[in-house]
């Protein structure tokens, strides 16, 4: 017996809203499927599992029940967004390492569910890029732009036993590489743009900026992160650009490439190691995008949208607790830091 | 007539946050109000109100008429009781009452004789009396507020000095789902509250008279419309917005003018009064009739055979009701008293229908399951988003579990209204408002500890520093005397002086022990107080036992529902901390930090 209320929200759970943000998944999932072949099935579902072991050990570990933390869905998030990330086709044992350090460092050395200060998926995906930076490069092709795509299959054969006899050249250098070598070479931006990046790799991108749209209809995730990331990630992509046209690309490859749309609409808005109040929300976010153009631009590696979002979760507890909104019957314009 | 189909247009202001429920209110709303008839015995509680309870002004024995006072209001926030019929007293004790704690109170238990004979009655000309001498009545006759609150009329009938009202709000919201009560009430009454709101008029010199009625209540709205045209000052009739809390006094002060309530104030803060339709009801009663607050009206819901409306004399034993109701169907399982939102699970149904009881809800398995249990919080801030106060609930959750309670405090505890919308939405299925309430209470008692202590600080150190100014006068005076009579000192008795500080040092360690047994102060408290203040103790020396204790309601402000929810924060800290059962120590999830 408790004290009221007495009733309670239908349908509704942790569970549920973790399910909801993986469904919000399936259309990138589906379009990386179609156009990098289907190798992604092999990440995903090698990190599922991954993950749930993992879980499972550290709650037997941590002698909490099984049934209600390991059906929360949570961990599943966690390994679909970290397989998003990493490169398809890597070998078995970087995507080991990457989901170790996710769920056993960077949630259950914190406390598990609710407590982590750092994005788990992205504190896997920083470890191994820092770590291991040459597997970390290799993607696959596009269809079309590789003599080879390996079905699923054979997929299953790299993952786990190596490239093997199959054709070599499966793996090409993504956009942002590409970006960075071009420019570190001496060349010009026009060059590097002139040659075919494909432009179907573009549709992964737009994928998750439909599902996150699903997210924020279905009231999962609010306007605020999604929105001031990605425009403070075209702004300053755009400005730099204004600055030095030949070195920079502008804000649309800044938004459609790399992890942009994946980190605006899921991972910026993990309400766990992200911040809470609605102002916070747009500073956190905001400064996350700006950092993430700063990272690619400047910083040693590819893509900067890791680092950015876990160099925001130290500041997230800071933020909120400086950008608490008014209270009913409080005086307007004065904000006290709790 | 006065347009009666187009109210002038008002704009209405809709407050952050809030929750759409579903109502449940047609299975009490259709059938006409029905009046209970006699039982054979009443248990009327000497404490129906927010403030002091009223003393018993009958034995034993007693032979007492319907309407006779048989409490007496102690001090100026408390109103008397009346016996609801005829009959004997055969007890003045403790009986349980409806109250959160589930703890006991005094109640004078009346044996109806079955005549219903009453005290004469003489109707009230209020517009020849005093209104000092009118709130006095008032107060005599019982009346309270009757959404929930309980907080004695009078009080709130006397504008404050220094600040007008310009504006009465009638609450005729009910916003808790399943309640029906003042629907059935605006439906059939409606001139009756209206006349009554012309007394509170007339009291408080409010200029415009407002009345709020949630939109699902079309039937009451046009009742209300139809009584309003032909009163002789205007009443604007406006339907507000179904969205909990909407009945909230702060919430529909702000729905109707666009003011907020300033923080730990009162709507009077800003020159509005709200009072719930029931109590303008009861009003017109009073001064018509010249009828006490004996009886009011309760709906009966849920699972039972005749869910409706009752009209129920004060001190009806609840299961008496319920009998009356057709009776509870078979697999219900519990009895909330007011609604699924705010209001208490009753445990034993012989407690009485009081003033503050507007609704006996009879639970089943399928609206009511078992909650899920609860996950840790993720802080994904739905709790945020649906409170009516704009808190971070999450937040003062957090702070309240590690019992971090300055900070809980920072994060405006105190603003908390408990409307329950933040644990109803919450997806971790965290009981948010009773840690919410766990806290409040823990500070109350701190506080109340502190005060104890900071009394008995004061009391030590000034009876150190008379100690010492004794010592010190005594000493001047011993050397005095012995300037003056040394010889005849050693002369006659050598250790006399010494004898005689020995004997004045043990009197003085005599006293001081004594006071020390004192140094809580407790001398002065009446015998409520103390076995408020042992209840405390006992609860805190409880504190780190095994969490299964129920976790319960912090006190008498917001008992069943927020309508009619104006009176102060609890101004008396020993009252509210003191109801307050263990908590359990907060655990969720198995065992986390």
């Amino acid at each position: 017996m408790t004290g009221s209320p007495f009733i309670q929200r239908e349908r509704n759970s942790v569970q549920r809203t973790m399910f909801k943000v993986l469904l919000a998944l399936i259309p990138g999932v589906a379009a990386h499927m179609l156009f990098f072949g289907p190798g992604i099935w092999v990440s995903l579902i090698l990190c599922s599992l991954l993950g749930l072991a993992l879980e499972a050990g550290m709650l037997t570990l941590r002698r909490y029940p099984l049934r209600p933390f390991l059906s929360d869905g949570s961990v599943l998030v966690t390994a679909w967004l970290l397989a998003l990330s990493l490169p398809t086709l890597a070998p078995w044992w970087l995507y080991t390492v990457g989901m170790v350090f996710a769920v056993v460092v960077a949630k259950h050395m914190y406390g598990g569910l609710g407590q982590n200060p750092f994005n788990p998926a992205m504190v896997g995906y920083a470890v191994l890029i820092v770590s291991f930076p040459v597997q970390m490069t290799h993607w696959p092709g596009l269809i079309g732009h590789v003599p080879h795509t390996p079905d699923f299959l054979e997929s299953f054969m790299v993952v786990f036993a190596g490239p093997g006899n199959l054709p070599d050249a499966y793996t090409m250098a993504t956009p942002l590489d590409d970006l960075k070598t071009q420019i570190r070479s001496g060349k010009t931006l026009l060059d590097s743009l002139g040659m075919p990046i494909g432009a179907n790799g573009q549709m992964v991108a737009i994928m998750f900026l439909f599902g996150g749209i699903a997210l924020m209809i279905k009231r999962i995730i609010t306007w605020h992160a999604p929105v001031a990331f990605l425009l403070a990630l075209a702004c300053t992509a755009w400005v730099l650009q204004m600055l030095d046209p030949g070195h920079h690309a502008g804000p649309i490859f800044h938004l459609l490439y790399g992890g942009a749309m994946l980190g605006a609409f899921f991972i910026a808005t993990d309400p766990v190691s992200g911040c809470s109040t609605p102002l916070g929300k747009l500073i956190f976010a905001g400064l996350a995008g700006f950092l993430t153009v700063i990272i690619r631009t400047y910083g040693n590696y590819p893509d900067g949208v890791a680092f950015a979002i876990l160099l925001m979760n130290i500041a997230a507890p800071f933020i909120d607790a400086y950008t608490q909104p008014r209270v009913f019957g409080h005086r307007r314009g004065k904000r006290r830091q709790p | 007539m006065r347009a009666l189909h187009h109210p002038p247009a008002r704009k209405l202001h809709r407050f952050k946050g809030g929750i759409r429920l579903p109502g449940h209110k047609s299975i009490s709303t259709e059938r006409l109000i029905h009046r209970l008839p006699l039982t054979g015995k009443y248990v009327v509680p000497l404490r129906q109100h927010i403030g002091s309870a009223a003393t018993p002004l009958v034995r034993r024995g007693d032979h007492v008429l319907k309407g006779q006072r048989i409490g007496l209001p102690q001090g100026p926030l408390s109103t008397a009781v009346h016996a609801p019929t005829s009959g004997k007293v055969i007890a003045v004790e403790h009986r349980p009452v409806p109250h959160p704690s589930g703890l006991s109170d005094l109640c004078v238990v009346i044996v109806a004789d079955g005549q219903d004979e009453s005290v004469p009655m003489p109707p009230i000309d209020w517009r020849k009396m005093e209104p000092a001498a009118l709130r006095q009545l008032i107060r005599d006759q019982g009346l309270v507020g009757l959404g929930g609150a309980v907080f004695p009329s009078h009080v709130k009938l006397e504008p404050p000095p220094g600040r007008p009202i310009h504006t009465l709000i009638l609450n005729g919201a009910e916003c808790e789902p399943w309640i029906t009560c003042d629907d059935r009430l605006m439906r059939e009454h409606a001139a009756e509250i209206l006349e009554g709101a012309a007394v509170m008029r007339h009291l408080l010199q409010a200029q415009e008279v407002l009345v709020g009625i949630e939109d699902n209540k079309p039937e009451a709205i046009a009742a209300m419309r139809w009584a309003a045209s032909s009163m002789s000052f205007p009443i604007e009739v406006v339907a507000v917005p179904s969205l909990y809390p909407a009945g909230g006094g702060k919430q529909l002060t702000y729905t109707l003018t666009g003011r907020e309530t300033p923080s730990g104030g009162l709507t009077t803060d800003i020159g509005v009064q709200v009072f719930n339709v029931g109590t303008a009801y009861a009003l017109h009663r009073l001064i018509h009739l010249g009828e006490p607050v004996i009886s009011r009206l309760v709906t009966v819901t849920g699972h039972v055979l005749y869910p409706g409306n009752y009209e129920v004399r004060i001190g009806t034993p609840v299961h008496n009701l319920l009998r009356a109701a057709g009776g509870v169907l078979r697999e219900s399982n519990g009895l909330i008293v007011g609604g699924p939102m705010m209001g208490f699970e009753l445990a034993d149904d012989h407690a009485p229908v009081v003033k503050g009881v507007n609704c006996i809800l009879v639970k089943d398995p399928e609206n009511f399951p078992a909650p899920p249990p609860p996950l840790p919080c993720i802080r994904c801030g739905e709790c945020a988003r649906v409170c009516p106060v704009e808190l971070q609930p999450f937040e003062m959750y957090w702070y309240s579990r590690a019992r971090d309670f300055g900070k809980a405090q920072a994060y405006n505890l105190f603003d908390c209204i408990e409307c329950g919308c933040c644990s109803h939405a919450c997806p971790s299925h965290i009981p948010l408002v009773s840690y919410f309430r766990y806290a409040k209470s823990e500070i109350w008692a701190r506080e109340h500890e502190k005060q104890a202590s900071d009394r008995a600080r004061a009391q030590h150190e000034f009876h150190l520093f008379r100690l010492e100014r004794e010592k010190r006068e005594k000493a001047e005076k011993l050397g005095k005397k012995a300037g003056e009579r040394i010889d005849s000192i050693t002369a006659d008795d050598p250790d006399a002086a010494r004898k005689q500080a020995i004997l004045q040092a043990a009197i003085e360690r005599a006293r001081l022990a004594r006071e020390a047994t004192q140094a809580r102060n407790t001398d002065n408290l009446t015998a409520e107080q103390q076995r408020e203040i042992a209840e405390i103790d006992r609860r805190r020396s409880q504190r780190t036992a095994p969490p299964a204790s129920p976790a319960l309601g912090s006190g008498a402000p917001d008992e069943s529902t927020v309508a009619d929810a104006t009176e102060p924060p609890t101004a008396d800290p020993s009252s509210g901390a003191s109801s307050s059962p263990p908590l359990p120590a907060p655990t969720e999830g198995g065992r986390r930090p």
